[in-house]
Formats: C-alpha cells, sequence, structure tokens
C-alpha cells in the first residue's frame, strides 16, 4: 500500500489536530499519514480516545486539521472556505453514520435523494429515479414512501447507505455502521457495503470497534494515541 | 415535492408541518397579535374619520377672508414715537369673487366652492330676540360644502326672496316651526321678514342656535354687501392636504385661507397623538410577536441539531440552512396574519352589533379593508424573517461535528 498514485482519492500528510490554545492545548492527532486508492474497503480500528472520530471528521470535511495537507481526489482542501468545503463534502464524500441520522420528516425515498437535492437545489424526476434505484438495490423499493421512523434500524441503516451512494462519492466514510444493530441486520449492513464496493470500486473507510468486523476489510489500519501503529493489508475474505 | 420549490422551503415546510403543536400554537400567538393590530387599525380609523366628519358637518374644508385690514403710519422715521392702534375689521367683500371662483373650480383638489355672505343680525319674532349669523348661500354650491340638505329635520333647503332656513335651537327659541314668520334685523337698522321653510341640525348646539340660512341676494342687501361676498367656503378631495392648499391659495390670492387644521389645531392635535399612541401599542404588540417567533425558533435550532448537522454533512451550506430558518420564520408570520386577518374581522363584526347608538343605529361604521389585510400580512412576513434572523444563524453557525455526536 506504499504506492501513491496521483489518482488517490484520499491522501493525508502530516495531519495534525489540536484542541484549545496555549498551555491548555492539547494534541489529539500527532502527524497521520494515509493514502486511500479508488476502490479500497479498509477499517480503521482503535481503542475509544485514540483519534478515530476526530480523524474521521477531518477526512469528512466536517473539521479542519490544525497543521498537514489534506486532498480528496487530488483537491487540496486547505485552500477552500467554509461554502467550498460544505460543497466539496456532499459531492465526493457519502457518510453512514452509527445511529442511522435520517431526517424524520422525509419519506425514505425523499431521504436518499437529499444530498442530490442540496446540491441541485430543486428537485426533479430524476433525482427520485435514483433515489428509488438505490432503495431497490439496498431491498427496501416497497419501503420507499416510509417515513424513516415508521423503519426498522436496520431497514433505516440501508437508506442511510442509499443515501451516502446516491451522489457517486469518491469516498464513503461509515462510523460503526452495524454498531447499534444486532447480529443478522449488521451481517446484511456489512454485506451490502461490501457488494457496493466490489461492484462500483467505491471506496470505504469503516471506523469500527468490531474485531471480526475488521478483519472482513482489505486493509486495517489502527490507530493508537493519534498515531497510525499498524497498516496492513488482510487477505480478502 | 413540486419542482418549482426549492430545497429551503421544502425543508422549512417539512420542519413546520411536523413540529405540529409549536407551529399551531406560535401561529395562534401572532393571530391574536396581528388581530389586536388589525382591529385597532380599523377602530381608530374608522373612529377618526367619524370624529373628523362629525367635526366638519358644520365647517367648511377651507374659509376664505379678505385679507385683513392693516393700519399703516403715514411717515415713520427713526426719530419719531409711534404708536399703531389696531384697526377694527369691517365687513368687506373679496374683491373679484366671481373670477376667484371660477378660477378655484379648475383646481383638481378642490371639490366644491361655495360664495358665502354672512354676517351678524338679530332674529325676531314676537318677543323673542336672539343675535344670529346671517348666512347667504347658493344653496346648491353650498350643499356640496356642507351637506345642509341632508341634515334638515323639517321642510326643505329652500332659500328663495323671503326664505330662511334656522337651526333646531334657534327654532325653539323663538318658538317657530316651518310656514312661521321671522324678522331678521342688522345692526344698522335694515330689516327683512323672512318666512321659515326649514329646520336644521348640524350636531352643533351652537351653530344650531345661531346660524339663519338665507339666499345670498338677500343677505348681501341685508348686510350691505350689494354684489359682494364675505367669505368664500371650499370643500377638498383629500381632507389632510387642506393646510397645504390653503397656504398655496394664500400665497396666490393674498387672501386669508383658514384650513379646518389651523382651525381646530387642538382637535388635530388630539387625533395625531391619538395615532401615535396607537403606533406605539402597534409596535410593542410587534415587537412582542417578534420575540415569540424568535423563542419559538431558537428553541427548534435546539431541536433539530442534529438534523442540522445532517444537512450540513450531506452538503447542505450555511446560507441554505439559514434560509430554511428565515422562511419558517416568514411562514409563520404570513399564516398568523391570516388568521388574525379573520379574528380582527369577526371582532370588528361583533363590535358593530354590539356598539349601537341609541336608535340602534352602528355607532359609526368600521371595516377590514383588503389593503390593512395585505399590510398585515406583509408586515407580519417580514416580522417573522425578521425574528428569525437570529435563530437562523444559531443554525448556520452550528458546529456540524458538534450537531450530529448530539
Amino acid at each position: 500500500m506504499a504506492e501513491t498514485s496521483k489518482h488517490a482519492v484520499l491522501h493525508l500528510a502530516n495531519i495534525r489536530k489540536s484542541y484549545g490554545s496555549g498551555e491548555i492545548a492539547s494534541e489529539i492527532l500527532h502527524g497521520i499519514n494515509l493514502h486511500l486508492q479508488r476502490g479500497e474497503f479498509a477499517a480503521l480500528i482503535g481503542p475509544s480516545g485514540s483519534g478515530k472520530s476526530t480523524l474521521l471528521n477531518l477526512i469528512g470535511l466536517l473539521d479542519r486539521p490544525t497543521a498537514g495537507q489534506l486532498r480528496i481526489d487530488d483537491e487540496d482542501t486547505g485552500q477552500l472556505d467554509d461554502t467550498g468545503l460544505t460543497r466539496l463534502r456532499g459531492q465526493r464524500i457519502g457518510f453512514v453514520f452509527q445511529h442511522h441520522h435520517l431526517i424524520p420528516a422525509f419519506t425514505a425515498e425523499e431521504n436518499v435523494a437529499m444530498p442530490m437535492l442540496i446540491a441541485q437545489g430543486h428537485p426533479n424526476a430524476a433525482m427520485f429515479e435514483r433515489s428509488r434505484l438505490l432503495l431497490d438495490q439496498v431491498g427496501l423499493s416497497e419501503r420507499k414512501h416510509h417515513l424513516a421512523n415508521q423503519l426498522s434500524g436496520g431497514q433505516q441503516q440501508r437508506v442511510a447507505i442509499a443515501r451516502a451512494l446516491v451522489m457517486n462519492p469518491s469516498l464513503v466514510l461509515a462510523d460503526e455502521p452495524t454498531g447499534n444493530l444486532d447480529t443478522h441486520s449488521a451481517d446484511e449492513v456489512f454485506k451490502l457495503l461490501r457488494a457496493v464496493n466490489r461492484q462500483q470500486h467505491t471506496t470505504f473507510l469503516i471506523v469500527t470497534h468490531d474485531p471480526r468486523l475488521a478483519a472482513r476489510c482489505d486493509r486495517i489500519i489502527e490507530l493508537v494515541d493519534g498515531r497510525i501503529i499498524a497498516d496492513r493489508a488482510h487477505p480478502a475474505e | 415535492m413540486k419542482s418549482w420549490q426549492p430545497f429551503e422551503w421544502i425543508a422549512a415546510v417539512r420542519f413546520l408541518r411536523e413540529g405540529r403543536m409549536q407551529s399551531l400554537l406560535i401561529v395562534i400567538g401572532v393571530g391574536v397579535g396581528v388581530a389586536v393590530i388589525v382591529f385597532m387599525s380599523a377602530l381608530l380609523s374608522g373612529l377618526q374619520a367619524n370624529l373628523i366628519k362629525r367635526t366638519l358637518s358644520s365647517q367648511a374644508h377651507i374659509s376664505l377672508l379678505p385679507p385683513e385690514e392693516i393700519a399703516r403710519p403715514q411717515q415713520a422715521t427713526e426719530h419719531t414715537a409711534l404708536h399703531l392702534q389696531k384697526q377694527a375689521q369691517r365687513l368687506r367683500t373679496i374683491d373679484q369673487w366671481q373670477t376667484l371662483r371660477t378660477r378655484l373650480e379648475s383646481w383638481p383638489e378642490i371639490a366644491a366652492v361655495s360664495p358665502v355672505a354672512s354676517g351678524p343680525a338679530f332674529a325676531v319674532r314676537g318677543d323673542a330676540n336672539k343675535a344670529v349669523t346671517l348666512v347667504g348661500i347658493e344653496p346648491d354650491r353650498y350643499n356640496r360644502v356642507i351637506t345642509l340638505a341632508e341634515r334638515l329635520t323639517a321642510g326643505q333647503l329652500r332659500v328663495g326672496a323671503g326664505e330662511a332656513v334656522i337651526g333646531i335651537e334657534l327654532a325653539k327659541d323663538l318658538g317657530a316651526e316651518v310656514g312661521d314668520k321671522l324678522r331678521l334685523t342688522t345692526a344698522d337698522g335694515r330689516s327683512d321678514t323672512l318666512i321659515v321653510t326649514g329646520l336644521f341640525d348640524l350636531g352643533n348646539k351652537g351653530v344650531n342656535a345661531r346660524n339663519v340660512y338665507i339666499g345670498l341676494r338677500t343677505a348681501q342687501s341685508l348686510l350691505d354687501l350689494v354684489g359682494g361676498v364675505s367669505s368664500i367656503d371650499l370643500a377638498l378631495h383629500d381632507l389632510d392636504l387642506a393646510e397645504n392648499i390653503a397656504r398655496r391659495i394664500n400665497s396666490e390670492t393674498g387672501l386669508t385661507a383658514d384650513s379646518w387644521i389651523k382651525t381646530n389645531a387642538q382637535f388635530v392635535t388630539a387625533l395625531t397623538s391619538q395615532r401615535v399612541s396607537s403606533n406605539v401599542i402597534r409596535f410593542f404588540i410587534a415587537l412582542s410577536v417578534a420575540f415569540g417567533i424568535a423563542s419559538v425558533l431558537v428553541v427548534s435550532v435546539i431541536q433539530r441539531s442534529k438534523e442540522i448537522g445532517i444537512l450540513r454533512a450531506m452538503g447542505a451550506t450555511q446560507t441554505q440552512m439559514r434560509r430554511i430558518f428565515l422562511l419558517q420564520g416568514g411562514i409563520v408570520g404570513f399564516f398568523g396574519s391570516l388568521l388574525g386577518s379573520l379574528l380582527a374581522w369577526s371582532f370588528l363584526m361583533l363590535w358593530q352589533l354590539l356598539a349601537r347608538n341609541a336608535d340602534g343605529s352602528p355607532m359609526f361604521v368600521i371595516g377590514v379593508e383588503p389593503a390593512l389585510v395585505a399590510i398585515a400580512a406583509t408586515g407580519a412576513s417580514l416580522v417573522g424573517i425578521l425574528a428569525a434572523l437570529l435563530p437562523a444563524r444559531r443554525a448556520a453557525k452550528l458546529d456540524p461535528v458538534v450537531a450530529i455526536r448530539g
């Protein structure tokens, strides 16, 4: 994984993040270097407090690093203002959160179409067509008119995955995507992520506590105390 | 979702619909505020229009009088001690009044022009003897300035030779009725006997006791003003312009022009301060409505912080988030104003039903004008948007990382 192709989806160079300033400043991340190529399916593991969430927020452009370079699809994000970061995030990055995070006032179909609606400003038939196609892929075409809270936890997570894919993102960030699900639903959700990765070569970075889940990924990145202490390729299952 | 609706609008409407109870309560709150404002405005303008109408029932909008006669010293040098005695004002005629009448009638602001020959006299009938004001008029013209014909309680408005119309108070004092004779005598001894053809009630006791309407020619000969008039009364289309037009006439003709605004300065001041105090009340109601909207939206921003975070993560910009909450404020204001206008209309109907004169006729007629509803709707929507500024800013500035973590 040492090769740094110029078509890297994600390129982190010496990323540092600290909170506070002056004497009370505390550094959470101490110079992270990381590259993700197109089509990779990687797990980010590490104990609580190791900086996983902080790193994920930086990669997801929800937060800015204190120092270092962060490139998404070869675009340097340090030069962008808030609106620029937001646009890039909307177009290139899909999020799957632990707690599903659908918007309850909207139906499954509308939730999936939401990133397109936000980007284009007005609804149109094409975005709902795409939304229905993705719901079909995650096996929820019959539930498309249900409101978010009328769906089970596993179903909500599948809707969230469809939503994360709707913009054809370069990178999908999943934060404990199966953390809140029973074993059966968790397995289904994982298989779905894996299938999307295989079929569409979408890059995935999955944060997890679950060693069995990590073991099913192609690459395992281990973060301890704000440093990457291990980064190993893992034979595909 | 309709394709013409922008994302921000769709989200604003969905958020309001989802927070059903909260939205309903604040719309009702805005509605009550708007209802009070609309009701107060309608009541006040109805009341004031009625007061002005009553005040002007026996007054012209503008009265033109000959310029004051001023005593000028024949010699005045720095070294002479000078004491000028003010001159007594004679009853005089307005120069060239026919020409002036024609000229004023061509002004678009002026609705009617009525020349009047007016002066003091005594009305005598049997043993009764009353000081009166003779008012010589051309009835058709005069009626367009002061609606005398409508105010008759008996007889008709007929002031030909030997005919007079008197007020109900004077009629009572003299014990006269329609058809009775009346002797009018002026200070210099001219006198005439006239038949009472009508009795009027202009709603003002002084005027009812004093004014005796007679033909212009009769008045001219009784007052020794042959061919002349002592004043010209004007009616305007727009009452509020009276002072401006009076000044313009004064500067163009040199005549003294008294507008009703100047003649009733205290009354006008009272009306103005009434309007000012109602504006103050309206302002504070609008302010409390704004705070109501703002507090509901602030709570809504906190309740929805997770959703705001998700929308931000999915690419919604700060501007988009701000607009969603500004729109919610505007929508709440708009629907509140519709509800408020409906409430105000019901209040007014009830008021018309309850507030009646002794004879059962409505005290005065008021209604909700469509323009007032339109102003209320626009105003309330704007107030809603203004009230949403702070909550919308909070929503936009929310850190998505913190918001999502919840």
